[in-house]
């Protein structure tokens, strides 16, 4: 019975995870089989062209995208986490209020933000600039940080930052070295989100940096697309290159994901 | 970590009541306590009233005012007042565009969910490689979403897909997926079922390992059987998380926008577009922007998930004083 639970399993995961398969096989393919009908289902005159093809051309687009998923990363711990801190200890009046406009903030359609956004960028020059760019992405994850953190904060026992204080530790000095370092895994948590959502995002990139000089890998593939391009195991290869931050996280820090998931959407 | 902690609403914080004796300096230091306390909040409310506030602000001034690229630039573009809402209400893509809202988003939500709860229900009891196999599946849901769609477009290519090869191996005839008017919309819900069954998946599986074993046990006991258990017991006890989890889903999938544009751009003829494309069309996607009616269109879409946004954070916190 449970072994064939196991079976069901595997088969379940594998129609599941069949597209990702695809794209895996169609990025080893060989321009002339491309089209081949029927296709072939393994690579069996793989190529690594489209691979090459991702060494000459999108290199500099993953660097941006590295650059713009650290500096999203490091902007939004900068801003949530002396916010949830004080959220989750210092009761500051009218605390509650800013705890509901940060659930209504995530709700917010990206489209909408954008749009907003070029108008503001167009008329201070930051348009199709990383920075610009860091910014619009922090949004998509600076209050999903602060309410998780807030979250995890609020279970710090009160009993540690009393001690802290007997000993004459400040505020600021009990937020550095003892909240932040006992937060450590929910703060691996949202930058781990923070940096997946940055180097996906695709509507802040293709609206706020369209014209940019240095442009995310996102804008790499669909500028690829767009182009009415036939290499198909280019863009492919450039896709599963693109994924590979997503499947690491998933293999390092697979309890954060699921964590990070589910955080907000149920009640113990 | 416990998840469990990070799971409830950080709203309320108790107040300790204060004694009478020794108020006056607890006062004292209660007032540096609110200084320091809005010092470590300072910068996310700067942050908010600019990056957040500003930009909605625009956005709504933008669909106020007849702009042009020109006046975009100058910034004296003439109030027009509800001219562009009026412009928007009257075009004919707004019918199609809010009817293939709906369908995308409940079609979506409704497979989403189904699939999301049977196989929670099936990964619920452990057995070999089920953790792992759990964990594989978060992978579309991982994936940069342009990554998902351009492969989903590839396989639903009309001449070379491997869909269409795989129906026409079954002896179906092929389907123009993406270049149909008749099943664009249709291609792009599939690719979107994809990508969210994992959040329906892990969150209806977390509902379910909270509901405790010994309710099944007795319910076995009095002879019901899986079916019946299922429909008895799992799916009474799941039924706040599943409110939870629809009402999140229903404000995530309204927005969706980057899937579409990228299968489709809204097309073949807006076959396809929802609110989110035919707004993104009209403010960037034509060669001359129409900024006004495009933000229009957006701030229609912010009241429609604003309005589940609310009763979403009601349902939860309601479940949360429970």
């Amino acid at each position: 019975m449970r072994r064939l639970k196991t079976a069901v399993g595997l088969a379940l995961t594998a129609v599941m995870l069949f597209p990702v398969y695809w794209m895996v096989n169609v990025s080893f393919t060989r321009d002339q089989d491309m089209r081949k009908s029927p296709p072939y289902w393994f690579p069996v005159h793989g190529t690594l062209e489209g691979y090459r093809a991702v060494l000459e051309r999108q290199l500099p687009y993953l660097g941006v995208s590295l650059v713009v998923g650290l500096g999203t990363v490091a902007l939004t711990l900068l801003i949530a986490a002396p916010a949830a801190y004080s959220l989750a200890k210092l009761r500051p009046r009218g605390g509650g209020v800013l705890s509901f406009v940060l659930l209504i903030a995530q709700m917010i359609p990206g489209i909408i933000m954008a749009m907003g956004f070029y108008a503001i960028f167009l008329t201070t020059g930051v348009l199709n600039t990383v920075p610009g760019l860091i910014v619009a992405d922090s949004t998509l994850a600076v209050p999903f940080a602060v309410l998780i953190l807030t979250a995890f904060m609020s279970g710090i026992p009160e009993e540690l930052l009393q001690a802290a204080r007997v000993d004459g530790a400040g505020v600021m000095r009990t937020f550095v070295s003892i909240v932040l370092p006992v937060s450590r895994n929910s703060i691996i948590t949202v930058s781990l989100f923070a940096f997946l959502w940055a180097w996906s995002d695709f509507v802040f990139a293709s609206t706020l940096d369209q014209g940019g000089a240095h442009q995310p890998i996102t804008l790499g593939i669909y500028h690829y697309i767009g182009n009415n391009n036939q290499e198909w195991n280019a863009i492919m290869a450039t896709a599963v290159v693109a994924s590979i931050p997503a499947t690491v996280l998933l293999i390092v820090a697979q309890r954060y994901v699921a964590a990070g998931v589910t955080a907000g959407a149920v009640k113990d | 970590m416990s998840m469990s902690r990070v799971t409830r609403t950080p709203v309320r914080t108790a107040r300790a009541p204060v004694p009478a004796q020794g108020r006056e300096r607890r006062a004292a230091r209660t007032r540096s306590g609110q200084w320091a306390a809005w010092a470590f909040l300072a910068p996310v409310v700067v942050y908010l009233l600019i990056f957040y506030a500003y930009p909605l602000y625009r956005n709504v001034e933008l669909s106020l005012r007849n702009y042009t690229v020109r006046s975009f630039v100058q910034g004296d573009a003439p109030f027009a007042g509800f001219a562009n809402y009026a412009k928007v209400f009257a075009d004919a893509t707004f019918a199609p565009a809010l009817w293939h809202t709906i369908v995308f988003t409940v079609v979506s939500l409704a497979f989403q969910f189904t699939i999301g709860l049977a196989l929670a229900v099936f990964f619920s009891r452990n057995f070999r490689l089920s953790a792992t196999l759990r964990a594989l599946f978060l992978v579309p849901w991982l994936l940069p979403l342009i990554v998902s769609a351009s492969t989903w477009s590839w396989m639903l290519n009309s001449d070379s897909g491997v869909v269409n090869a795989a129906l026409s191996w079954a002896g179906a005839g092929p389907v123009n997926w993406l270049t149909s008017p008749d099943w664009s919309l249709w291609s792009v819900i599939i690719a979107n079922i994809w990508i969210g069954i994992p959040f329906n998946l892990v969150v209806l599986y977390s509902g379910l390992q909270a509901i405790p074993s010994a309710v099944y046990e007795a319910a076995a006991l009095d002879g019901a059987g899986a079916w019946q258990r299922f429909w008895r017991v799992t799916f009474p006890l799941l039924r706040p998380v599943s409110a939870i989890t629809v009402l999140l889903g229903l404000v995530y999938t309204l927005k969706v926008f980057d899937i579409i544009w990228i299968m489709t751009k809204g097309g073949p003829s807006g076959s396809s577009s929802t609110f989110a494309t035919w707004s993104y069309r009209l403010g960037f996607g034509n060669l001359v922007p129409s900024f006004g009616p495009g933000a229009a269109v957006g701030n229609l879409l912010i009241l429609m998930a604003l309005a589940f946004g609310l009763v979403y954070i009601r349902v939860q916190r309601r479940q949360a004083a429970a």
